[in-house]
């Protein structure tokens, strides 16, 4: 079925065209949208773009904006968000990179959604429009509900920025490397002072049909080493609260069984 | 309903009219009658219709055309000068870089982003480089070595 592009000027006009009509999508890079239109996917007959633009990075205090339509290759240019780096590389090819943007990412179905698992462990928080006004949705949120009943468009996500260089990591592991699909993903601020961390926030791709937050693993990190006794209670909890998929890449029994390694690699600085 | 797009192609401008949807691919090959991209899984996955969008590597399959309006888009077509090729073009074949031939065009045009950008690329960036093109053919080697040697002869471009 043909389908039908609506360009607006706005961000708000294409809110409005995206609630009032189920059978709509608003396109970001077309990554994946595009996929859907080659397959003559009948889910959607109706693409909504804006020329408004997006793709700001801006840094205000201890926190960067990172505009909707940000490239994943914009984000790997950019000095600012250095510790972002090692997480953009591992997404597609320069040419999926050259397009995927970041509003994308956070509905990219799972295993995609890499970078959406970087930006949930940075205490990410987007700015969706809804009609005209906008609001504010922690991304823990925005997952919960997304494919339910989320309605508007991300036009912007708000992160931390890490304290240190080393208090932010992200393993991705795949089997073709640089660019497969992810068994899992795994994403962490690790705040320490005195050699203890604080708050962690630690999150998970492919885990769950969403990036999801690994809550008892940073319960168990709370207050402890960054050694091999210090990490023990949170890799026994590793797959506590995951509900992964069996799919082509791997099935839901083996990404639970190799969490806690990588998980352990992850927090040891040990290599892959 | 039919839409015009306009943009530049190699240089000169092509103007097509294309279906609700249609993707940049579907455009240049069917509305310009550019067949240097080559139609491989139109999924995004093989790399075969990669051409250069405003300077950056795109898989033409899965851009939407309409969204290329008045942009600067790159095929392997643009590369003819004549009678002479271009050093890639040279590099591909001096290197037995191609065997049928059908990942090539995407190839050199994914070869051609990165050394518009980075004309003395390391192995490892020509790995990156190409890391979203897949070749039945040749191993890799060959097109790995060929764009290294463009890299090293006659910086024509
Ligand atoms: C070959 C290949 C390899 C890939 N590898 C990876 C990978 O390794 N890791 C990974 O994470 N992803 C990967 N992807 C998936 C995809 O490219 C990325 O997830 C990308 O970031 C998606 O962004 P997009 O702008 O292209 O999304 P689009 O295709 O434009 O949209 C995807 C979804 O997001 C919605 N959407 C887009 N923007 C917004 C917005 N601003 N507000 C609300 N909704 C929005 C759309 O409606 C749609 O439902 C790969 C894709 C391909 C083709
Ligand atoms: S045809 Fe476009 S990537 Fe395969
Ligand atoms: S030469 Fe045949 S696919 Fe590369």
């Amino acid at each position: 079925m043909p389908i039908t592009v609506k360009t607006t000027a706005t961000f708000a006009e294409a809110a409005d065209l995206v609630a009032g009509n189920r059978a709509a999508r608003f396109l970001g890079g077309g990554t994946l949208l595009m996929r859907d239109v080659n397959e003559g996917s009948v889910a959607f007959e109706t693409l909504v773009r804006t020329t408004e633009p997006a793709r700001a990075i801006r840094t205000a205090g201890s926190r960067i904006e990172i505009g909707a339509a940000v490239t994943i290759a914009q984000i790997q240019a950019e000095r600012d968000l250095a510790f972002l780096h090692g997480a953009a590389r591992l997404i597609g090819g320069p040419a999926v990179r050259a397009a995927g943007t970041v509003g994308g990412n956070l509905f990219a179905p799972s295993p995609y959604g890499d970078l959406a698992t970087a930006l949930l462990a940075l205490d990410g928080v987007a700015t969706l429009q809804q009609g005209a006004s906008r609001r504010e949705m922690p991304l823990g949120d925005l997952f919960a509900q997304r494919g339910r009943d989320l309605r508007g468009v991300v036009v912007s996500v708000s992160i931390l920025r890490p304290e240190s260089a080393d208090a932010f990591r992200f393993r991705k592991v795949s089997r073709v490397k640089p660019k497969g699909a992810a068994v899992l993903t795994i994403a962490a601020h690790l705040p320490t002072s005195g050699g203890r961390i604080g708050k962690a926030r630690v999150a998970y791709g492919a885990m769950a049909p969403t990036p999801i937050r690994a809550r008892a693993v940073e319960r168990a990190l709370e207050g402890r080493s960054l050694d091999r006794d210090g990490v023990a209670a949170a890799l026994a909890a590793a797959a506590e609260g995951t509900d992964p998929a069996d799919d082509a890449i791997a099935s839901a029994w083996y990404r639970r069984e190799v969490a806690p390694v990588y998980l352990r690699r992850l927090l040891l600085n040990e290599p892959d | 309903m039919k839409t015009p797009v306009q943009f530049r192609l190699n240089d000169q401008p092509v103007a097509v009219f294309v279906d609700g949807g249609d993707n940049l691919l579907t455009a240049l090959r069917d509305g310009v009658g550019d067949v240097t991209p080559k139609f491989g899984c139109g999924q995004g996955a093989c790399g075969a219709c990669t051409v250069i969008v405003e300077g950056e590597p795109r898989l033409a399959c899965i851009t939407l055309a309409e969204a290329c309006e008045g942009a600067r888009v790159e095929t392997l077509a643009g590369l003819r000068r004549g009678p002479d090729l271009h050093p890639l073009q040279s590099a591909f074949m001096e290197h037995f870089a191609a065997q049928c031939g059908f990942c090539t065009p995407g190839m050199i045009m994914a070869a051609k982003a990165l050394l518009d950008r980075n004309p003395r690329p390391s192995r490892e960036e020509v790995v990156e480089a190409i890391a979203g093109n897949i070749c039945r053919c040749t191993g890799y080697e060959p097109i790995i070595e060929a764009i290294l040697a463009a890299a090293a002869s006659a910086r024509r471009y």
